[in-house]
């Protein structure tokens, strides 16, 4: 009989399969769970955003779109950076519109990583940053964040990791799993690192508009010198809410975008024209119904935050995105043990920290992206479990 | 405030240690600040809002568009407080455009709706004119869709 497995590639083979498989699969089966296991938001896409799709469809909206996205998005995109980072992009020729950051982040990698390569990814961070960079035949150099630093990547923490092979760093900031985020005087350092090694670095600011209390979110290309060695990604899906739409796009130089194009226009042709009809209209129309939403998150946050303390679980204040990353090794428990144990006996579900990377054992995530009586719920829970160990 | 308002305006029965935690204050304050509130009269009332279509219970409602004639010194207030005295009246607003208050009115049947009209509402001096409409199907109240029919659809978990 064939060995089916045998014909697959072996780098594919090397790719770990996801690492919330065994808990989905048990979370699934329960009624009564509350998942604070969600890596995306609770609310729906505003209706306005809706409702410009449904008539654009009306209207026969339903072609292909140029290869690098519709025009008038492209324009939206390079207003908005123009407006919040002080950033000239031209809409010609240095942005790309993807199928989410996912897309985008592939062909980031394919594009500039060549056999041998290596590319710096801080971890604890999200699980796709190493499978693409593997996927695009380059070697992923996981660099461990220090917990004694909030999970806040130093250029300390980089440099030993550099070698002549090293060609880019990955950062996201504010970041899954832990909420952290970088200072304006952090990214200056990490900007320095990557002019001394002469880095490309891909920012992934699919979180930047989630940020909280005076935190507000620095652009990395937005620093001085930055834009050009900058890939920077970004989309809608976290803070419009339009997860499922898959919609989101690559901004840099012209050459780099071009050759994104190429394997965008090979692979993909384009991103869904009702996908990009609503982004203009999120672009458009859609702030207020954002920062509302944030400040909904922002509230969420605080109470994680206050009652996870509460229940005996140190954790740093998160800043981005819609994570806490509370601290278990209290507990005596590993992270799979503790995600396991109270998925089993409380009926939370969760993510445990280690699925982000080597570093994040010790910790489980957990997403205030869900209602509050859930979260207050949840937290009962927890701080019943913490203290029947 | 602004903040404990506008938690209080979504969800009323929060219960003080959540709110605490949100405001990032003591439980004791956020008392404090309550009944401050109450006190001024900033916070006038915890309402509940319910589907009575769910309950079976008959009930009319009536949004009335009335014609004043103003009077001298006091304009259209004497009149607006002879009207909103009835325990009838749910709600008075006084309006710009083509007529100038706004009166919704609530009762057990479309009869005791229009009694109410013909016999009390209609006959205050300066009252000129009436125009009642009967409310059919509430479709959102205060922010809040009756029939929401949307719900979350999330895998369970995600990373």
């Amino acid at each position: 009989m064939t060995n089916w497995n045998d014909r697959i590639s072996p780098i594919v083979k090397s790719v770990p399969p996801s690492g919330i498989r065994r808990f989905f699969d048990i979370a699934s089966e329960m009624e009564d769970v509350i998942s604070l296991g969600v890596g995306e938001p609770d609310f729906v896409t505003p209706w306005s955003i809706r409702e410009s799709c449904v008539y654009g469809l009306e209207q026969g909206y339903t072609s292909y779109t140029a290869n690098r996205g519709l025009m008038e998005l492209r324009e939206e995109i390079c207003f908005m950076h123009k407006r919040r980072f002080e950033l000239d992009y031209n809409p010609k020729t240095d942005v790309l519109v993807t199928v989410g950051v996912s897309e985008a982040l592939d062909i980031a990698m394919r594009t500039i990583l060549s056999p041998g390569d290596e590319i710096l990814i801080p971890e604890p961070c999200y699980v796709s940053y190493k499978a693409c960079a593997t996927l695009a035949g380059g070697i992923p150099v996981p660099v461990p964040a220090k917990a004694e630093n909030d999970f806040r990547i130093t250029p300390a923490d980089l440099e030993p990791h550099v070698s002549p092979k090293t060609k880019a760093l990955l950062i996201g900031y504010p970041n899954n799993p832990t909420g952290a985020i970088l200072s304006k005087e952090d990214l200056e350092a990490i900007a320095r690192f990557a002019v001394k090694h002469d880095l490309i670095v891909i920012s992934d600011e699919i979180y930047g508009d989630l940020t909280y209390g005076d935190t507000k979110h620095v652009c990395f290309a937005g620093l001085p010198e930055m834009k050009d060695r900058t890939i920077l990604l970004n989309g809608f899906s976290k803070a419009y809410a339009m997860t499922g739409w898959r919609i989101g796009y690559a901004l840099s130089n012209p050459d780099i975008i071009a050759a994104m194009t190429k394997i965008h226009q090979y692979t993909m042709l384009c991103a869904p024209i009702t996908a990009q009809i609503a982004a203009v209209e999120a672009l458009r129309h859609g702030e207020k119904y954002m920062r509302k939403m944030v400040s909904e998150y922002d509230k969420r946050r605080r109470l994680i935050y206050d009652g996870l303390q509460k229940a005996g679980l140190k954790c740093f204040e998160p800043k981005g995105a819609f994570y806490i990353f509370p601290d278990i090794t209290s507990t005596g428990l590993s992270s799979e043990e503790f995600a396991e144990k109270i998925l089993m006996q409380e009926h939370v579900a969760l993510v445990p920290g280690n699925a982000f990377g080597e570093c994040g054992e010790g910790f489980v995530r957990c997403s205030y992206a869900t209602s509050i009586e859930q979260i207050s719920e949840a937290l009962a829970r927890i701080e019943h479990f913490v203290n029947h160990l | 405030m602004r903040e404990l308002l506008e938690l209080l305006k979504h969800d009323a029965r929060r219960p003080a240690k959540e709110l605490a935690s949100m405001l990032n204050i003591s439980e004791y304050e956020v008392e404090e600040k309550m009944a401050k509130l109450e006190k001024d009269k900033i916070i006038l009332s915890y309402n509940t809002l319910i589907n009575w279509d769910k309950t079976g219970e008959n009930t009319v409602t009536s949004i009335i568009e009335v014609n004043l004639t103003p009077q001298r010194e006091v304009g259209f207030d004497a009149i607006a407080e002879r009207i909103y005295r009835f325990d009838e009246v749910r709600t008075v607003y006084l309006m710009s455009g083509s007529f100038d208050l706004l009166v919704i009115i609530e009762g057990k049947s479309m009869q005791d709706v229009a009694n109410f009209v013909a016999t009390r509402l209609a006959t205050i001096e300066g009252v000129t004119q009436t125009r009642s409409h009967f409310l059919l199907k509430p479709y959102k109240k205060d922010g809040i869709i009756i029939d929401d029919k949307e719900k979350d659809r999330r895998l369970v978990m995600s990373i």
